[in-house]
């Protein structure tokens, strides 16, 4: 499988011939910027659970996490609605991200994101399967339905885009892609309104973290942490891989094994956050883009980074979800879109070759 | 070659051109039929005719004049405007891929009728006729927002990009939409999705009236400039060498498509791809002159969105589902059937 495609974001033409085995890094600065991320999005996460209907002190929010009482009525908001949504604004977050950056280093294609590539649509439209046929399907099942459906938008997104004569070119699959999503969104919709499994048809637009619960938050924990594990483990041969297939083989790396894996945990992420948080696009295409800015072209850098960034984004719009207009909660799909449809329309530009 | 040899064929071709068109507009009559009997209460067609000639029940009437007929009509005004104003973006932009709802005009003109109806309630008389103007504004500026992203001075104009930054601005609008009419008016939210999956809400007369000049001044203009279309469909320097005022005569025709589509999006909903099946079609039937891909395109896409409209109301008996589900559903796979086809 050829991509022709431009030379991925911040990699300047030199890099390529100059160091074939170590792309340029910056560890001392990755390190802080990570550590500054991480402390960030403690911070957020504490912002996240004390904003709200009821304004929450920070302190409150100290004492029902440590020192939980279960008599007291703000503890129990804080433990069974704010706490799990944060957390899992969080988990989306990075899941999203880090499914965004391995494809990105994987196709070469800076325009590459789970929303944009069929993925999260996919989820969508077999999830609403799930809810009009077996509507009561445990969570666990719900979620490895999503995987296969994250699957099919991939599939057709890249079947679509490979019939053509000149390959895949990254315009040409992010079109694809806009098509599938498209038509994949529109069966959902009537899948929804036929069997009124969906209320409110924004759910598929928009989507939201609020009412998420604890339980669904443990059973998505194993896939999501085995899955950021894995994309850990493959991030050395991600980078070979974001250097050209060539290199990547001249180096010793079985690029369909590599590929293989990394579209797996690909799915698993992407699948995993739809299931909760419905179709949101544009995480992953801009936060690996933030990430690569400050970290350099080391996946092992950029993956965490993306990872710790994309949650800090998802928690910070689940706030600004709440603060735009309460007491209603705004979609958290549109005020990302937001960010990112100026950022694609960036890159897209930027690229040196004809898209 | 012969004059005489050249005079069958022009006859073969414009014989072939008005079969097309003919054999459209007895298809459009016959969906009318049929969907003057559909919908969640039946009519059988000896009701269907009662009731027209005057003799039906009370019910039957209001049935059919308040409530089918305007959305009957309404249908395929709709999509003989998309249907004419794809054909001249595709023509214009010299790019298969052109369709008011891709390149964002749809979205812009959304925009404004969101904007609208938080403004005025969406049942006073007045504001409707005043909606196209409106919609027009928002289709314009979205359309040069989408031409300036997707213009790069060394390289022109690139189709894909054309279509790429379309796909990005309506993304970002939609997006906008839905954040302002929270912030704006809540209980108008509702309205902002049932707009966005292309419900056709503008379902009685008054929208027919706020519809129907727009079209009767700008399709025989569109018509009247069909060698035109021809000329410049030709590539600029080719169009400059004929004579023809090639920046003049574009943004004409540039600013009716932009009309046409905002309007119709104004009162049909944000239904895509019609504008570019519709021209798709045509070519392929009645060839590439303009004389008759206009009309078989206006045809074409009126015929479409009538049997569109239809089937979302049948398909998924008592509920109905958006029409612009059943557009998607259809216009997506042709899409991508043109994008692997295509070679840039």
């Amino acid at each position: 499988m050829s991509f022709h495609t431009g030379v991925a974001a911040n990699e300047e033409p030199h890099d390529k011939g100059k160091y074939a085995g170590k792309v340029r890094s910056r560890p001392f600065v990755a390190s802080v910027v990570l550590l500054g991320g991480i402390a960030a999005l403690v911070l957020s996460i504490a912002a996240s659970i004390s904003v709200g209907a009821a304004d929450i002190q920070l302190a409150t929010v100290w004492e029902a996490v440590f020192n939980f009482n279960q008599d007291l009525r703000l503890h129990q908001v804080i433990w069974e609605l704010r706490f799990p949504r944060a957390l899992a604004g969080a988990m989306v977050g990075a899941c999203f991200a880090v499914a965004g950056a391995i494809m990105q280093g994987m196709t070469r294609n800076p325009l590459a994101d789970s929303g944009l590539l069929g993925l999260n649509a996919g989820s969508g439209f077999v999830l609403a399967l799930c809810f009009a046929f077996f509507p009561d399907l445990p969570f666990l099942y719900l979620i490895q339905y999503s995987f296969l459906g994250a699957a099919l938008g991939a599939g057709l997104v890249y079947g679509i885009g490979s019939l053509a004569k000149n390959g895949l070119t990254p315009v040409r699959l992010t079109l694809a892609g806009v098509a599938v999503s498209a038509l994949l969104t529109a069966l959902s919709q009537g899948i929804a309104i036929y069997y009124h499994v969906s209320q409110d048809l924004a759910f598929w637009y928009a989507g939201g973290v609020a009412g998420t619960k604890w339980i669904q938050l443990k059973i998505m924990f194993p896939w999501v942490a085995a899955a950021m594990i894995g994309a850990l483990i493959l991030s050395r041969s991600i980078t070979l891989l974001s250097l050209g297939d060539e290199v990547a083989t001249g180096l010793g790396q079985r690029i369909g094994w590599v590929r293989a894996a990394a579209m797996i945990i690909v799915l698993v992420l992407a699948g995993t956050a739809v299931s909760i948080v419905g179709a949101v696009g544009f995480v992953g295409l801009v936060i690996p883009h933030i990430a690569r800015y400050f970290v350099g072209l080391d996946y092992r850098w950029i993956i965490p980074t993306s990872a710790v960034f994309g949650s800090l984004l998802m928690v910070l719009a689940d706030i600004g979800a709440r603060i735009v207009h309460p007491p209603y909660e705004t979609p958290i799909g549109a005020l990302i879109a937001l960010i990112g449809v100026p950022f694609f329309l960036y890159l897209s530009r930027r690229e040196r070759r004809e898209l | 070659m012969e004059p005489l040899h050249f005079n069958s064929r022009e006859q073969r071709r414009k014989i072939r051109g008005i079969t097309v068109l003919s054999v459209f507009v007895l298809l459009i009559i016959i969906m009318f039929a049929i969907s003057m009997n559909t919908g969640y209460i039946r009519l059988s067609p000896l009701d269907v005719i009662r009731t027209l000639v005057g003799v039906g029940t009370e019910r039957q009437e209001v049935i059919l004049f308040d409530f089918r007929l305007p959305r009957i009509v309404i249908s395929v005004l709709v999509g003989v405007g998309l249907g004419v104003s794809g054909c001249i973006l595709q023509s214009l932009s010299r790019n298969g891929l052109a369709d008011p709802g891709i390149l964002g005009i749809n979205a812009g003109a959304g925009l404004m009728v969101v904007l609208f109806v938080a403004f005025f309630s969406t049942n006073a008389k007045a504001p409707v006729l005043f909606l196209p103007f409106l919609a027009l504004v928002g289709a314009g500026l979205s359309a040069a927002l989408v031409y300036t992203l997707a213009y790069k001075r060394n390289e022109g104009l690139s189709p894909t990009r054309l279509v790429l930054s379309g796909v990005a601005v309506t993304a970002g609008i939609s997006a906008a939409m839905i954040v302002l009419t929270l912030k704006l008016d809540p209980q108008n939210y509702q309205f902002v999705t049932v707009w966005l999956v292309g419900r056709i809400w503008g379902a009685n007369w008054t929208f027919v009236l706020a519809l129907l000049p727009w079209l009767l001044l700008l399709l025989p203009y569109v018509f009247y400039k069909a060698k035109v279309l021809d000329v410049l469909n030709l590539g600029e320097q080719i169009a400059t060498g004929l004579g023809t005022a090639v920046e003049k005569e574009r943004l004409g025709l540039l600013v009716a498509s932009v009309a046409l589509a905002g309007s119709c999006v104004a009162v049909g909903g944000g239904i895509g791809f019609v504008g570019l099946i519709g021209p798709h079609l045509a070519r392929r039937l009645v060839g590439p002159q303009h004389e008759f891909l206009l009309p078989a395109s206006a045809l074409i896409g009126g015929f479409l969105l009538i049997a569109a409209d239809t089937l979302a109301r049948w398909i998924m008996q008592p509920y109905e589902i958006p029409t612009g589900i059943v557009v998607a559903v259809i216009g997506a796979p042709y899409f991508l059937y043109l994008l692997a086809k295509s070679q840039t």
